[in-house]
């Protein structure tokens, strides 16, 4: 197959097995973006009663199926870089753009007018206005760390997925039917969120499989001793 | 969705603008002309209302210095395109008021000033008509209502201030088609309504975390307090409120300002026609409120339950 019949798309592919909600991914995306070249993610009254802010990546939690048969799913969500992005046609200044070298949607916060009308266009609620830069924020999959060569190469990916201690976020090239997240996404039944609105998401999203509870086998040299 | 201030001053005032000038330029053109003096301050009230509603969409903005730059993508964005057309229109009526007070117009004048009012209705409707998802809005019906809306109000406006500069005959003419405008607007608006309360919704907490269990609920959204998300997309209002906003604009918007014309047709009061002007565009302000706030945009869905 040529690998280079589609263009490169860098995304983010989440196991829902693993996932654990610990959150490491949010703190770890707002470390590495409050303190870029673009300037501080704000966070307002962080030490009062109903403190505010802007985050790239957050992880929600939810309960499927009725007592006692319940599962809990920890479910990170961030841009998901959809290859049809509804959010940039929409940009009057052409702010929003989708990069053609490798699909990274990312706003321009030197043309951005704050118009939030690219957060209207986004079904999946992926965009923050930042209040006091007063432009549209986004994930960005950390296109200022991903090509950084000044940092080791095992590193030079999102911070999201640095973090993740149990490995449940995997970043790579979706249109490379080669890459791991390719392979991932075929093995075990990767899937896109809301797949009704034709967005196409980069993102996707590896479903939970509940394995059956292993019963250990009794051996007479167990019994023994 | 929230309804934003500056957003709901901006249409209701452009599109009064609007209905004002398709008011006179219809006039003009099917030679019921208004007198010289309705046209002029007609035409400097529409330049007026459609800079205020200019001043009052820079208010929506974050970073209103940059404005200019929403000129650039009128190839895919009709927000850019409502940019380039609401100052066109803005320069092309002082241009014709400029042809008025020296009297050198010509029916150029009013043909284009109906073209560019009627193309403002179709950029401001389809800003929200191409977001497919809110399915609210996605439907013809927001194109019907935006330029129903304005042609009733600013026909009455046009009554109104064929009051004020002594142009009795034509305010009569513009009176009686406020009345046919505002009840034509009212079963359009009626129609939305109805299909929008009919809907259901396409995205659901299955489609958007792929969970396959037919029972799901969201324990968390993933923080304590408010973001944007959570600011942004909801009006935040009890369901009291919204049906008062819904009854409230019905009655002001459309059964008041209709049975005030008749009043002031049958009495020749002006007072009748003032009112009915005024309680109309209260009216549009909260039909365009409601208009916002009965929008359900999916990403709600993410953010139920604080946890």
């Amino acid at each position: 197959m040529d690998t280079h019949a589609r263009p490169k798309q860098l995304a983010l592919v989440i196991d829902l097995n693993v996932c654990v909600g610990c959150h490491a991914c949010v703190t770890s995306c707002k470390e590495w973006n409050t303190s870029g070249s673009a300037g501080a993610l704000v966070d307002e009254h962080p030490y009062e009663a109903n403190p505010t802010g802007t985050f790239f990546n957050r992880v929600q939690t939810y309960e499927a199926g009725s007592f006692p048969d319940t599962e809990t799913i920890h479910f990170p969500k961030s841009c998901l870089h959809c290859e049809e992005p509804p959010c940039v046609p929409v940009c009057p200044t052409g702010a929003s753009y989708k990069r053609k070298e490798d699909g990274i949607v990312l706003v321009d916060y030197d043309k951005c007018i704050g118009c939030n009308y690219c957060a209207w266009a986004c079904p999946y609620g992926a965009r923050e206005l930042d209040e006091k830069r007063k432009v549209m924020t986004k994930c960005t999959l950390c296109v200022d760390r991903i090509y950084d060569t000044t940092i080791p190469e095992r590193d030079r990916k999102p911070a999201c997925v640095m973090a993740c201690p149990t490995n449940a976020r995997l970043f790579g090239d979706v249109n490379d039917p080669r890459s791991e997240v390719s392979e991932a996404i075929r093995d075990r039944g990767g899937y896109s969120l809301m797949p009704e609105w034709n967005t196409q998401p980069a993102n996707q999203y590896l479903p939970r499989k509940i394995v059956p509870a292993v019963a250990a086998i009794e051996t007479p040299a167990a019994g023994a001793r | 969705m929230h309804p934003a201030w500056p957003v709901i001053f901006f249409t209701t005032l452009a599109g009064w603008a609007q209905g004002l000038v398709i008011a006179l330029a219809a006039g003009s053109i099917a030679a019921v002309a208004p007198t010289r003096e309705l046209m002029l301050t007609g035409l400097a009230t529409a330049v007026v209302l459609l800079v205020a509603g200019l001043v009052c969409s820079m208010l929506h903005l974050g970073r209103p210095e940059r404005a200019w730059r929403a000129v650039l993508m009128w190839r895919t964005s009709w927000l850019s395109r409502e940019v380039i057309v609401l100052p066109a229109l803005i320069a092309w009526l002082a241009l014709w008021w400029l042809a008025e007070a020296t009297q050198q117009s010509s029916v150029v004048f009013p043909a284009l000033a109906i073209v560019l009012s009627l193309l403002l209705w179709l950029c401001t409707a389809m800003i929200y008509v191409c977001l497919k998802f809110i399915r609210e809005w996605s439907h013809p019906l927001t194109i019907a209502n935006y330029t129903l809306l304005g042609l009733a109000s600013g026909m009455l406006l046009t009554a109104a201030l064929g009051i004020v500069t002594g142009d009795a005959r034509y305010a009569v003419w513009c009176a009686r088609w406020s009345v046919v405008l505002t009840t034509l607007a009212l079963v359009v608006r009626g129609a939305s309504l109805t299909r929008n309360r009919r809907l259901r919704p396409v995205s659901t907490l299955q489609s958007a975390t792929g969970i396959k269990s037919p029972q799901i609920k969201q324990m968390s959204m993933g923080m304590s307090a408010g973001a944007f998300n959570t600011r942004e997309f909801f009006h935040g209002k009890s369901h009291w409120v919204v049906r008062n906003v819904r009854v409230g604009f019905i009655v002001l918007a459309f059964a008041m300002p209709i049975v005030l014309v008749f009043i002031s047709i049958a009495t020749r009061s002006g007072v009748a026609l003032f009112a009915a002007t005024a309680l109309q565009f209260v009216g549009l302000l909260a039909e365009r409120w409601y208009f916002f706030a009965e929008a359900r945009h999916p990403q709600n869905l993410y953010y139920q339950v604080i946890g």
